[in-house]
């Protein structure tokens, strides 16, 4: 179900028929095979992607780096996920390369950033070392343009 | 002083395409199914290596044949996915889109008064083109209910004493038939029977459905040496406006392509023939998300018509559909027009691509499925509306 989980990710709110037509199945089936991937956790959620430009919010994005000693049992998972627990980490991947953890954290404030990296993460018995760097635009976001948006100019018939 | 035409070119009709063209730029907000190109913009990563060739000052003249690099990745392409293999040297030559190369090969091969046995409908081009290079046009219908297919059999009862040339075009513009290996087999060895020139325009090859790979007339035994193969980028790589085609035949024919198109031509431009490169070696991928996109709206335009009663056949290639309107009681020109001026959608009438396919209208997909979703709905109501005035009558 590879085409349809590609077409929930262009735009999940593609309409359950139009799906079914241009995957030759019937509604039915569409939906069926769509709460199966719900149910088993295959999909996780739904979300909006939001142009920050258009709709003007105080919210900061920061990207921090993480440098973490690994526990003797389990590795970096136990404390990857006690970071990942806090509301205001979007996102937390574990990386290869020169640090661990790769989180994206969005507070009210830079204010707000600070606080959360001195005083939750970094106070964090594993954490090594931190660093932090702020958003500044976006260009693009889960394959979505904010800026330059195309629109080629076709002739209306051509052979 | 008014100029006088030359009568070869008076007699020759303009593209009923052409002529439908100028009635949609007339109007406004009208959704367009009648485009034959790519909707996608050119892959980045082609654009790209186009833009570095002109940093470094690449804008010059090329080889009258191409850029050697060019002929080489062609020559490479095509041995893995035709499985004919070509001398990048002395057997391509690359040209200024596929029309180009049709025109250059007819007037390479044909004296005056030889036949050209072609598929109809087909791409609008190919009997005025033919008619251009002192050829005789002669087309073989094909049918609906044979998908549109080229039957051997139909071939072989139109070949007469002056017969030269076969052309041929698989995947097709505009019916989207593709042909099935038999078939084509044994159109190959009528070929090779009649002793026939096979000019193979095989621009869609890269996109067909359904998992059915492109059958390449060359690469059919005994077929290499009779025909001039056809392909460019502009379909597959959706980079129509770069202009970039390409012929492959034996090294005498391409000789004589040459001679043409370096007085008419000189060569391809430049730029061009840089993204070319690009798209023939590494834009694999990229072809291969948008072929996965237009089989997904091939499904859901193919089912949409059925479900309005225009019968339409899941055509295997290229970009289109043709669904049959003669259900509606109106001629594919009165139906395109009407449906036009009433719902503001562009079709294209199955007549402008010759009288064989009349009864039907070219629908392309190749357009946002928004777009498409849209333009069903309006079919809709148009074929209802057009029902219920019947009824009235």
């Amino acid at each position: 179900m590879e085409a349809l989980i590609d077409l929930l990710q262009k735009n999940a709110l593609t309409p359950r028929e139009d799906i079914a037509r241009m995957l030759d199945l019937t509604t039915e089936q569409v939906e069926e095979e769509i709460s199966r991937l719900e149910r088993e956790g295959v999909i996780l959620g739904y979300q909006t992607i939001i142009n920050r430009e258009k709709w003007d919010t105080d919210i900061v994005t920061a990207v921090i780096e993480v440098k973490i000693t690994p526990e003797r049992d389990g590795g970096f998972d136990r404390i990857a996920s006690r970071i990942a627990r806090f509301e205001e980490v979007q996102t937390c991947y574990l990386m290869s390369g020169g640090y661990d953890l790769l989180i994206i954290v969005e507070a009210e404030s830079l204010r707000g950033v600070a606080a959360f990296v001195a005083e939750k993460l970094s106070t964090i018995g594993a954490v090594q070392s931190t660093s932090t760097h702020f958003r500044l635009k976006t260009y693009k976001e889960n394959g979505a343009f904010h800026h330059f948006e195309q629109t080629p100019e076709r002739l209306s018939v051509s052979p | 002083m008014s100029i006088q035409i030359a009568d070869r070119v008076r007699d020759i009709p303009r593209s009923g395409i052409r002529d439908f063209f100028e009635i949609v730029q007339s109007m406004n907000d009208v959704i367009s199914l009648g485009i034959g190109e790519p909707d996608f913009a050119t892959p980045w990563h082609i654009r790209e290596a186009a833009i570095y060739s002109l940093e470094q000052g690449r804008t010059g003249y090329t080889s009258n044949l191409g850029l050697p690099r060019l002929r080489r990745a062609i020559a490479k392409y095509v041995a893995e996915h035709f499985g004919v293999h070509y001398e990048p040297l002395g057997e391509v030559l690359v040209s200024v889109g596929v029309s180009e190369a049709i025109d250059v090969a007819l007037r390479a091969v044909l004296n005056p008064g030889d036949e050209v046995l072609y598929h109809e409908p087909c791409y609008v081009s190919y009997s005025p083109s033919v008619v251009l290079a002192g050829g005789v046009p002669r087309a073989i219908p094909t049918r609906g209910v044979d998908h549109f297919v080229l039957r051997a059999q139909a071939l072989e009862r139109a070949i007469t004493p002056r017969s030269k040339v076969v052309m041929l075009n698989f995947p097709t513009n505009p019916t989207g038939a593709t042909m099935p290996a038999d078939e084509l087999e044994r159109i190959a060895a009528i070929c090779v029977k009649h002793d026939l020139i096979a000019l193979s325009d095989e621009i869609y090859s890269e996109l067909t459905y359904d998992s059915v790979s492109h059958p390449s007339l060359a690469a059919l035994p005994g077929m290499k040496e009779r025909t001039i193969l056809l392909h460019g980028v502009s379909k597959a790589y959706a980079m129509t406006g770069w202009r970039i085609g390409f012929a492959c035949a034996p090294q005498a024919v391409i000789e004589a392509m040459m001679k043409i198109h370096q007085y008419s031509i000189l060569c391809a431009p430049i730029m061009g023939q840089e993204a070319a490169i690009e798209a023939l070696e590494r834009g694999e991928q990229s072809m291969l998300n948008m072929r996965r996109e237009y089989e997904l709206r091939r499904n859901y335009i193919v089912r949409g018509l059925n479900e309005l009663g225009l019968e339409c056949f899941k055509p295997r290639g290229a970009f289109y559909v043709f669904p049959k309107i003669s259900s509606t009681g109106l001629t594919s020109r009165e139906f395109s027009l009407q449906l036009l001026r009433e719902k503001k959608v562009a079709v294209v009438p199955g007549s402008a691509f010759g009288p064989s396919g009349e009864g039907h209208v070219r629908c392309s997909y190749a357009t946002a499925l928004e777009q498409i979703k849209i333009a069903i709905e309006r079919i809709g109501e148009f074929c209802s509306e057009l029902n219920a005035r019947r009824a009235a009558a």
